[in-house]
C-alpha cells in the first residue's frame, strides 16, 4: 500500500479519431491527431522535463524544459505546444538540448531558495525533480543576483499558504483558477523578472475572490502553494481513493496519508465525476473527523432532561433491543421505525431500511430525500420510468443551451458548477430561472443570456409559459415526439399549454417576469441546439414540487431534448448519497430499485432472501412519525445520521413528535440537534472510517474506502447489525461487499454491480446489468424506460402560503460554498472562516422601507414562528424576497418555515416562506430558549474517578 | 499659392509648427494670401523643418528651417521658388530622394494625409480597384506573385499567410495591423500613418477582400500621439467616403477599422502579445502553434502585418506585381524603406530596392557619421539585431545575406555607432533591454535577461571575465533556443555580434588585473 501516483502526460488527451505515426527517439508510436509530442512521448513512457505543463491544464510553453528536435525543423520547438504529424521524427534528449535545458534549471535555481531539506514540498517537489532529470550541478551566476527570496508569505487562508518566494512563475496556479475552477481570482502582476503571482489587485488570498477550490494548490510544481497540512504534517506515505461525503457530484479524492492521519486530500484525476477538481469542501473540509466534539462512545439516559451516561456498546445494543420490543409489545408492530440517511453509504442505507422491515416487521422507514428529492423521482419515473437525472455529467460538455432553474451549482455543486462554466465559456449559452441573481447570472467570463427572476412560489407558471411559447410557435420536435412519446397524453397537454392563460403575458402578474424574456428564453431552449435542464431544491422543496419536475420532463419531451449525450433533465442532488438512499429501499412503500412493496413477486423475493414474511403495506413517512407521536401511536424512533431536529420544515412540530417519543436513537458523529430528543447515541463513523459505496446525481456508484479505524469502534453498518441481531433478526455480514452482492442479487438495476467490478472500473451508472454491464451513462436512448415518454398536465395552483398585509415578504432559503447542509461537518472545520453564521439577504428597497441596516439585527417572522439573525442588504435578492441558509442551528432558520409540503410526495416547502422583517436588538426568546435547552440536554456525565 | 510645411512628428519636433506659425503671420502682415498645406515628411529628417513651395517645374524646398529664416523667405519670395540660402531646389533631385526606389512612400510628403482628392489624384485606391475586380483569389495569387515578405522582421511570405487566413473555414476574421513599431531607430510605420493614412487603410481592406475579414484593427503605439490622431481622422474620413463600411466603393464587400492604443510595452509588438493585448489581457507571448492565422485575435483566423507590409499591397494591387517582384535581391523581392538613425550625418527614410550593400547605406547614403568620427558599428534590425563592423559593410540588404552574417533585417532600422562606442557595455544593454520588456512568461528571458544584465556587470568589472564570457555565451544559447518568441531569442544577436566582433572591448584591464 503506497503513495497512487497519477501520470500527467503533460497536456490533455486528443479525441480524434484519426491516428498518427511518428518516432521518438527511435521508436514507433501512433496516437490520436491533435496529441502534442510531449503526450506522444508520455505514452511510450519517455519522460520529457517539463514543469509550466500539467495534463489538467491547456499547454502554455512557457518553462522551456521540454524543447525537442525536430527532423526537418528548424530549432527546438517545445514539446507541449508541439502537436503530432505523420512521419514526424523527434529526438528527446541530445546534447544541446542537455545544455539548454540545464541552463533554463539554472535560471530557475538562481532565483531559488537552497532549504529543500525543510522545504514542505520536499519528496513532492517538480522543480527539485527536474533539477535532477537534467543533471544540474553548478549554479554559475550565484545567489548574489536580483532575486525574490524575501518575498513575504500569504498565510490568510487557513488550508494553505502562498510562499511566493519558491514561486517559479510557471503560472499553473493562474491557470487552474481559470481554466479548471472558472474563478479567475488569480494573475500574473507586473512583468519579465517582476511577474509574480497576485490574488486579484494585489491582495491576499482570502480577501480575493479565490474560492479555495484547491486547484491552484494541486497544481502547484513547487511550495509556493502548499497545503498546511503538509507543512505542519510531512508527505504523506499511502493513499486509498475515495469518494467524498459532501454534495451530490461525488467527486473522488485520493487520501493521502501518513499512518491513520489524513495529510491531505486530493482530487483524483480519474474521478469520472470530478476529472481530477474539488472545492473546498472536499478538498480541504475533512478536519471534523478528529474534531473534539465528536462523540466516541455509546450514551444511554432515561428522559431526555437527563444528563448523558456513557455506556459500553453491549448495553448500548441492548437497551436498544429492549426499548424496541417493550414499545412493539406495549403499542404494536407499526409503532417503531427508522430514518436512514443521504449521507450513510449505499450499503448503511439498505440495512437500516432492511432492519425495520425484517427486524422491526414493518415499512416505517424513511429518509431525508423525503426533504429535498422525493419530487424528482416521482416525476421523472412517471414521465421517463426511472427515478433519476438521464445524463452524465460529461454530457455537459455537449450541451449548446442550459437551462438551470432552482439550484445554484456555484455554491451548491461547485465542481460541477466548473464544468457547466468551462462549458458556457466555450460558447454554449444559459437560461436562469430563480428568484435570485446567483453567481451564475454573471461571474467573469460567463453571463447568462436571459435571467428570469421569479417570485418565489412560481416555477410551474414560469414552465408553463415556457411551453406555451414552445407549443404555440410551433418550436416543437414533433418527429420525436411522434416517435417516443404518447399520442394522447402530448396532445391534451399541448392543449393545455396553448391556452391564453398559460401565455407569459397572461402569466406575467404571478411569475413577475417580463413576458418578451419568457418568450426568448423559450426559443432559445427550443432551438439552440441540445439543450440541457439542470435543476436543485428550488424546484423541487414546494407544495408543487412534483408538478414542477413533470413540467421540466414535458419541456425536454416537446423539444426532443432527452435520450443523447448534451440533453436531458438533471437533478443536482444535495447530499453524496441521496440517489442512493432512494435506490436502496429507503422509502415506506418502496423496496430497492423504487419496486412498490404491495407487487406480489418483488415482495417475494425479499422474502425467500431474508427468509422472513414482510408487510406488503406501506409505512409511515417522516411526518406520519411524527404525527402519530404526538397521538401516541409511534414510540420508537432509530435514525442514522440524519437530524431532522434541523433541517426538516417546522422544527417546534417536530420536536413536539420527538418529545413525544419513548426511545429516540440517535447514531451520528455528533451531539446534533435530534439528539437534544434522543434516549440513546450511539456514536457514528466517518467516510474516511469505512467501507462502501455513494451513488452521486449522475446514478454513478463509486467506492468508499476506509483509510482509518473508527473512533467510535464501529463502521454504522455494523452497529445496524448489531442492533438488528439484537432485536432477533440476525444479520451475519463481514463485510459492506456482501451486503452490495445482497442489493445486486435482489435488484434488477444492480444486478451486475459489485466491489470486484467497482474496483476495476472505477465506477458505474446504473443501470449496471446484463443489457449494461458496465452501466449506463446516458438513459432513454432508444426508448423510455417505461415505454413512451408521458406528457402531464401541469396546472398552476400557487401555494396556500401567501404574502399578506402581515407577512408581505417571501423567504426562500438555500446554502453557501463553504458551509454544507446542516452544517455539522463544516462548522467544525476553518470552513467557517468564510461563513460565520446564517444572514439574511434583503433588497436594499425592503430594508430602507423598514429601517433595517447592512449588519444589523433583524427578527424574521412568519406564521410558524420568528428568529433573529443578521441582515445583509443586497441586490442579489430582488424586492419582496429575502434569503437565508441553515448551515447553523442556532438561527433555527427552519422555526419560520411552515408545514407546507409538496402535493404527492409531501417534500416540505422551504422555497416559500411569507415572511416579515423588523429590526430587532438581538436574538429571539425562542432562540435564547433553545441554546438553554441545548446546553442542558447535551450534558454527559462525568464518570465518577475510579 | 500652396506652402507645405509638414506636421509629422520628427519635423515638429524641430519647431515645424513654429514655421508654419511664421509663416502664416508673416504672410497675413505682407498681405500675401497663401494656403499651407501640412504635409506628411518625405523622410529627410536632417532637412526639416523642410518647407516646400509648388512652381511651374516642381515642387522647390527650403531647409532646415527655423521662423527665424521666416521674413528673409518672404523677402526672397520663396513661394515663387526663388533662391535663398537654405533653398534646396527641386526637391526630387535632392540626391537621397533622386535614389530612392518609392513604391510605397511615394505620396509621403507629396500630398495632403486627410485629402482623398489628393490620395486619389497620385494613384491612390487604384489597388483597391483592381483588387475588387480580383477577388480574394485573384488578391492572393497577386501578393505571392510580388514576394512581398513581412517587413516586420521575421520575413515571412504574405501571401502564403494570407492565403492559410482565406483558407480556414471561419464565421469571422480579422486584419490586424501591427503598429507597435517599438525598434529603436525606426519610423517607417510612423511616416505611413503620418504621411499617407489612406494608403494603410487602402491595404488593409484590400487584405480583407483577399482573406475574408470584415474587420480591421490597428494596434498603434501610444507613443505617436500624432499618427493616432491621424489614422483615427482619415479613417473617419474613408468611411464617410463610403471607402469603409458595409459596402466598400458600392463593392458589396464590407470593411471596417478601429484604431487601438497599446500601452507602451515593447513585447506587445511581437505578434501573439500584440493580439493577447488587443482582446484586452496583459500582453503575454502565446505559444505557436497555433499560428494566428488559424486562431488568432479572439480564436479566429488573422492576418497579422507590419503596416510597411499592408502598405506595400496598396501599390502592388496598383502597380502589378510583376512591377514590384521585379527589383530585389535573391528572395528578398521588392523595396525596403530603410530607416537611417543614430550617429549617421543624413538620418532618415531610404526606400530602395534590395541588395544594396550595408556600406552604401551608411557610407554613401547615409554620409557616415553626424559626428564625423569614423563609423565603428552599425546595429541593423532595431534592439535585437546585430552590430556590424565596417568588416562587414559588404553585405548586400537581403534577408538570407544578413541572416548568413548572424544578422537581421528586422523592421529595415539602422542605427550608426562612431568609434566612441563601448561595445562592453552595448551588450550589457541588450540584456538590460530585454529584461525591461520581457512579458516574463518564458524562463530564459525572464531570469536569464536579468542573469545576463548582472553578468556583463561582472565582465565590465573584470571580475573573472573569462568564466563570466563564457558563462554568457551560454546563456545566449539557452536564450536564443530556449525562448518562447524573439524578444528573448534574439537578444542573443546583438550581445554575440558585439563579443565576436569587438572582442577588445571585452577584454581585461591589464593595470587592473595586474594590482590584484
Amino acid at each position: 500500500m503506497g503513495l497512487i501516483q497519477e501520470i500527467d502526460y503533460g497536456t490533455k488527451p486528443a479525441n480524434a479519431e484519426t491516428l498518427v505515426s511518428l518516432t521518438i527517439d527511435g521508436v514507433a508510436v501512433s496516437v490520436p491527431e491533435g496529441t502534442s509530442v510531449m503526450r506522444a512521448a508520455m505514452e511510450i513512457g519517455t519522460q520529457i522535463p517539463k514543469l509550466c505543463a500539467s495534463d489538467m491544464l491547456d499547454s502554455f510553453g512557457s518553462c522551456r524544459l521540454c524543447l525537442v528536435e525536430i527532423e526537418g525543423r528548424a530549432g527546438t520547438p517545445a514539446s507541449c505546444t508541439t502537436l503530432v504529424a505523420e512521419g514526424m521524427v523527434v529526438h528527446t534528449q541530445n546534447e544541446r538540448l542537455g545544455r539548454i535545458r540545464k541552463g533554463v534549471m539554472e535560471l530557475y535555481i538562481s532565483d531559488h531558495p537552497l532549504d529543500c531539506l525543510t522545504c514542505s514540498a520536499n519528496g513532492d517537489c517538480e522543480l527539485q525533480d527536474m533539477a535532477g532529470a537534467v543533471g544540474l550541478r553548478d549554479v554559475r551566476y550565484g545567489y548574489a543576483g536580483d532575486n525574490h527570496l524575501d518575498a513575504a508569505k500569504d498565510v490568510s487562508n487557513p488550508y494553505f499558504r502562498f510562499d511566493p518566494a519558491k514561486c517559479i512563475v510557471c503560472s499553473r496556479c493562474v491557470r487552474a483558477c481559470e481554466e479548471v475552477q472558472g474563478t479567475f481570482a488569480l494573475t500574473i502582476a507586473g512583468r519579465g523578472f517582476d511577474s509574480k503571482v497576485s490574488p486579484g489587485m494585489e491582495e491576499n488570498f482570502f480577501d480575493s475572490e479565490c474560492v479555495s477550490c484547491g486547484a491552484c494548490v494541486q497544481a502547484c510544481p513547487t511550495a509556493t502553494l502548499m497545503e498546511t497540512s503538509v507543512i505542519e504534517i510531512g508527505q504523506p506515505e499511502h493513499s486509498a481513493v475515495t469518494t467524498c461525503a459532501y454534495c451530490g457530484v461525488g467527486c473522488s479524492f485520493k487520501a493521502e496519508m501518513r499512518g491513520e492521519q489524513v495529510v491531505r486530500m486530493v482530487p483524483y484525476k480519474d474521478g469520472k465525476a470530478n476529472h481530477g477538481h474539488s472545492c473546498v469542501k472536499g478538498r480541504f473540509a475533512w478536519g471534523y473527523a478528529t474534531h473534539r466534539d465528536r462523540i466516541t462512545k455509546p450514551m444511554i439516559r432515561a428522559k431526555i432532561t437527563d444528563p448523558w451516561h456513557e455506556v459500553s456498546w453491549d448495553e448500548a445494543i441492548a437497551h436498544t433491543a429492549s426499548e424496541f420490543k417493550h414499545i412493539q409489545a406495549k403499542y404494536g408492530r407499526s409503532s417503531v421505525g427508522g430514518i436512514t440517511s443521504s449521507r450513510c453509504t449505499n450499503e448503511e442505507t439498505y440495512l437500516v431500511q432492511k432492519l425495520v422491515r425484517a427486524g422491526f416487521g414493518n415499512n416505517n422507514v424513511d429518509t431525508c430525500a423525503r426533504v429535498c428529492h422525493s419530487p424528482t423521482g416521482y416525476g421523472l419515473s412517471q414521465t421517463f420510468g426511472t427515478s433519476a437525472g438521464t445524463q452524465d455529467f460529461d454530457s455537459v460538455e455537449q450541451a449548446d443551451v442550459m437551462l438551470l432553474i432552482g439550484a445554484n451549482p456555484t455554491d451548491g455543486h461547485p465542481v460541477f458548477a466548473s464544468r457547466m462554466k468551462k462549458r458556457l465559456r466555450e460558447g454554449a449559452k444559459l437560461i436562469v430561472i430563480d428568484p435570485r441573481r446567483i453567481d451564475l447570472v454573471r461571474t467573469p467570463h460567463v453571463e447568462a443570456e436571459y435571467h428570469l427572476p421569479i417570485r418565489p412560489g412560481t416555477n410551474v407558471a414560469i414552465l408553463s409559459a415556457i411551453a406555451h411559447v414552445i407549443v404555440t410557435e410551433n418550436l416543437i420536435d414533433a418527429d420525436y415526439i411522434r416517435e417516443r412519446c404518447d399520442a394522447d397524453a402530448f396532445a391534451h397537454w399541448a392543449e393545455f399549454v396553448s391556452q391564453e392563460r398559460n401565455s407569459p403575458e397572461a402569466l406575467a402578474a404571478t411569475t413577475g417576469v417580463d413576458p418578451e424574456l419568457v418568450r426568448k428564453a423559450a426559443r432559445l431552449y427550443a432551438t439552440g441546439g441540445n439543450g440541457a435542464i439542470y435543476y436543485g431544491l428550488g424546484i423541487t422543496e414546494h407544495s408543487q414540487g412534483t408538478t414542477a419536475v413533470m413540467a421540466l420532463a414535458n419541456l425536454a419531451m416537446a423539444t426532443g431534448n432527452i435520450g443523447r449525450v448534451g440533453v436531458g433533465v438533471n437533478p443536482l442532488r444535495g447530499q453524496n448519497n441521496v440517489q442512493g438512499s432512494c435506490d436502496m429501499g429507503s422509502f415506506p412503500h418502496e423496496y430497492t430499485g423504487y419496486r412498490h412493496v404491495g407487487t406480489e413477486n418483488v415482495r417475494e423475493s425479499f422474502e425467500i432472501d431474508w427468509g422472513i414474511k414482510l408487510d406488503p403495506e406501506p409505512g409511515l413517512r417522516i411526518p406520519n412519525m411524527l404525527d402519530a407521536a404526538i397521538d401516541g401511536t409511534f414510540m420508537g424512533l432509530y435514525i442514522q445520521g440524519e437530524d431532522i431536529a434541523q433541517s426538516d420544515p417546522d422544527i417546534k412540530h417536530i420536536t413536539a413528535g420527538l418529545s413525544a417519543m419513548e426511545c429516540v436513537v440517535v447514531q451520528d458523529l455528533f451531539l446534533n440537534e435530534t439528539a437534544q430528543f434522543a434516549h440513546v447515541f450511539l456514536p457514528g463513523s466517518t467516510f474516511l472510517e469505512k467501507n462502501g459505496t455513494f451513488t452521486n446525481a449522475e446514478r454513478r456508484i463509486q467506492r468508499v474506502r476506509k483509510v482509518m479505524t473508527p473512533k467510535n469502534g464501529y463502521e454504522d453498518w455494523e452497529i445496524t447489525q448489531l442492533i438488528s441481531n439484537a432485536v432477533g433478526f440476525p444479520m451475519n455480514y463481514a463485510h459492506p461487499s456482501e451486503i452490495m452482492d445482497e442489493v445486486a442479487r435482489l435488484t434488477p438495476t444492480f444486478a451486475n454491480v459489485s466491489f470486484d467490478l467497482l474496483d476495476r472500473v472505477g465506477s458505474v451508472q446504473w443501470p449496471c446489468n446484463e443489457a449494461a454491464p458496465e452501466g449506463t451513462p446516458i438513459m432513454h436512448i432508444d426508448h423510455f424506460v417505461r415505454g413512451q415518454g408521458r406528457f402531464f398536465v401541469t396546472e398552476y395552483v400557487p401555494t396556500d402560503e401567501k404574502t399578506g398585509p402581515r407577512y408581505p415578504l417571501l423567504l426562500t432559503t438555500g446554502r453557501i460554498l463553504s458551509q454544507y447542509n446542516v452544517g455539522a461537518q463544516t462548522r467544525r472545520t476553518e470552513n467557517s472562516a468564510w461563513h460565520k453564521e446564517d444572514l439574511l439577504e434583503i433588497h436594499p428597497h425592503d430594508a430602507e422601507q423598514r429601517g433595517v441596516t447592512d449588519g444589523s439585527w433583524v427578527k424574521v417572522a412568519s406564521r410558524s414562528g420568528e428568529i433573529a439573525l443578521h441582515a445583509k442588504v443586497t441586490e442579489r435578492v430582488a424586492p419582496g424576497v429575502v434569503y437565508t441558509t441553515f448551515h447553523h442551528p442556532m438561527t433555527m432558520a427552519n422555526i419560520v418555515t411552515t408545514d407546507y409540503s409538496d402535493w404527492a410526495t409531501n417534500c416540505p416547502e422551504y422555497k416559500v416562506t411569507a415572511v416579515q422583517v423588523s429590526p430587532s436588538n438581538g436574538p429571539t426568546d425562542a432562540q435564547r430558549d433553545y441554546a438553554e435547552l441545548g446546553r442542558r440536554t447535551r450534558q454527559i456525565e462525568v464518570a465518577a474517578a475510579e | 499659392m500652396k506652402i507645405f510645411v509638414p506636421r509629422d512628428m520628427a519635423a515638429v519636433a524641430v519647431g515645424a509648427d513654429r514655421v508654419a506659425a511664421a509663416i502664416e503671420a508673416e504672410a497675413r502682415a505682407r498681405n500675401i494670401p497663401v494656403s499651407i498645406v501640412r504635409n506628411g515628411s518625405r523622410g529627410l529628417f536632417w532637412l526639416e523643418p523642410l518647407v516646400e513651395v509648388t512652381t511651374a517645374s516642381g515642387r522647390i524646398g527650403y531647409g532646415p528651417l527655423s521662423e527665424a529664416d521666416v521674413p528673409s523667405l518672404f523677402e526672397q519670395r520663396f513661394f515663387d521658388g526663388a533662391p535663398h540660402p537654405k533653398c534646396l531646389g527641386h526637391v526630387d533631385k535632392i540626391p537621397f530622394l533622386a535614389r530612392q526606389a518609392r513604391f510605397t512612400f511615394g505620396r509621403a510628403g507629396v500630398i495632403d494625409p486627410l485629402s482623398l482628392d489628393d490620395y486619389r489624384h497620385h494613384g491612390g485606391f487604384k489597388g483597391l480597384e483592381s483588387a475588387l475586380s480580383l477577388g480574394g483569389v485573384g488578391i492572393i495569387a497577386a501578393v505571392k506573385e510580388s514576394g512581398l515578405r513581412g517587413r516586420g522582421g521575421a520575413g515571412f511570405p504574405t501571401g502564403i499567410k494570407w492565403e492559410t487566413v482565406a483558407r480556414t473555414p471561419a464565421s469571422q476574421k480579422y486584419i490586424v495591423c501591427n503598429a507597435d513599431e517599438g525598434d529603436s531607430g525606426t519610423f517607417a510605420d510612423r511616416l505611413i500613418m503620418e504621411a499617407d493614412p489612406f494608403m494603410l487603410i487602402e491595404g488593409m481592406t484590400i487584405a480583407g477582400i483577399g482573406v475574408g475579414a470584415t474587420k480591421g484593427y490597428i494596434y498603434l503605439r501610444s507613443e505617436y500621439p500624432f499618427a493616432i490622431r491621424m489614422m483615427q481622422q482619415a479613417i473617419g474620413i474613408a468611411r464617410h467616403a463610403g471607402y469603409l463600411g458595409a459596402s466598400i466603393d458600392g463593392s458589396g464587400a464590407a470593411f471596417d477599422i478601429e484604431v487601438r492604443v497599446g500601452a507602451g510595452a515593447y513585447v506587445c509588438g511581437e505578434e501573439t502579445s500584440l493580439l493577447d493585448s488587443l482582446e484586452g489581457k496583459r500582453g503575454q507571448v502565446r505559444a505557436k502553434p497555433p499560428l494566428p492565422a488559424i486562431r488568432g485575435l479572439f480564436g479566429r483566423p488573422t492576418v497579422i502585418n507590419n503596416t510597411i507590409t499592408l502598405a506595400s499591397v496598396s501599390f502592388i494591387m496598383a502597380e502589378g506585381a510583376k512591377a514590384y517582384a521585379e527589383i530585389g535581391y535573391g528572395r528578398s523581392r521588392g523595396t525596403m524603406p530603410v530607416q537611417l538613425a543614430g550617429n549617421v550625418k543624413f538620418g532618415g527614410l531610404f526606400e530602395c530596392a534590395f541588395g544594396v550593400t550595408l556600406g552604401e547605406l551608411v557610407n554613401d547614403i547615409g554620409g557616415g557619421t553626424h559626428s564625423g568620427r569614423p563609423v565603428r558599428a552599425v546595429q541593423a534590425g532595431g534592439p535585437l539585431g546585430a552590430y556590424f563592423p565596417p568588416a562587414l559593410f559588404d553585405t548586400p540588404y537581403d534577408y538570407e545575406a544578413f541572416a548568413k552574417k548572424d544578422g537581421l533585417i528586422g523592421h529595415g532600422g539602422l542605427v550608426v555607432f562612431d568609434d566612441t562606442v563601448d561595445m562592453a557595455k552595448m551588450a550589457r544593454f541588450a540584456m538590460k533591454f530585454c529584461a525591461i520588456e520581457s512579458c516574463g512568461k518564458c524562463t530564459p528571458c525572464r531570469i536569464g535577461a536579468v542573469r545576463g544584465t548582472e553578468t556583463f556587470d561582472k565582465i565590465i568589472a573584470g571580475i573573472e571575465p573569462e568564466r563570466n564570457l563564457a558563462l554568457v555565451r551560454d546563456l545566449c544559447e539557452t536564450m536564443k533556443f530556449g525562448s518562447l518568441c524573439a524578444l528573448g531569442g534574439f537578444t542573443p544577436y546583438p550581445v554575440l555580434s558585439a563579443l565576436d566582433h569587438f572582442p577588445e572591448d571585452f577584454a581585461t584591464p591589464p593595470l587592473r588585473h595586474a594590482a590584484e
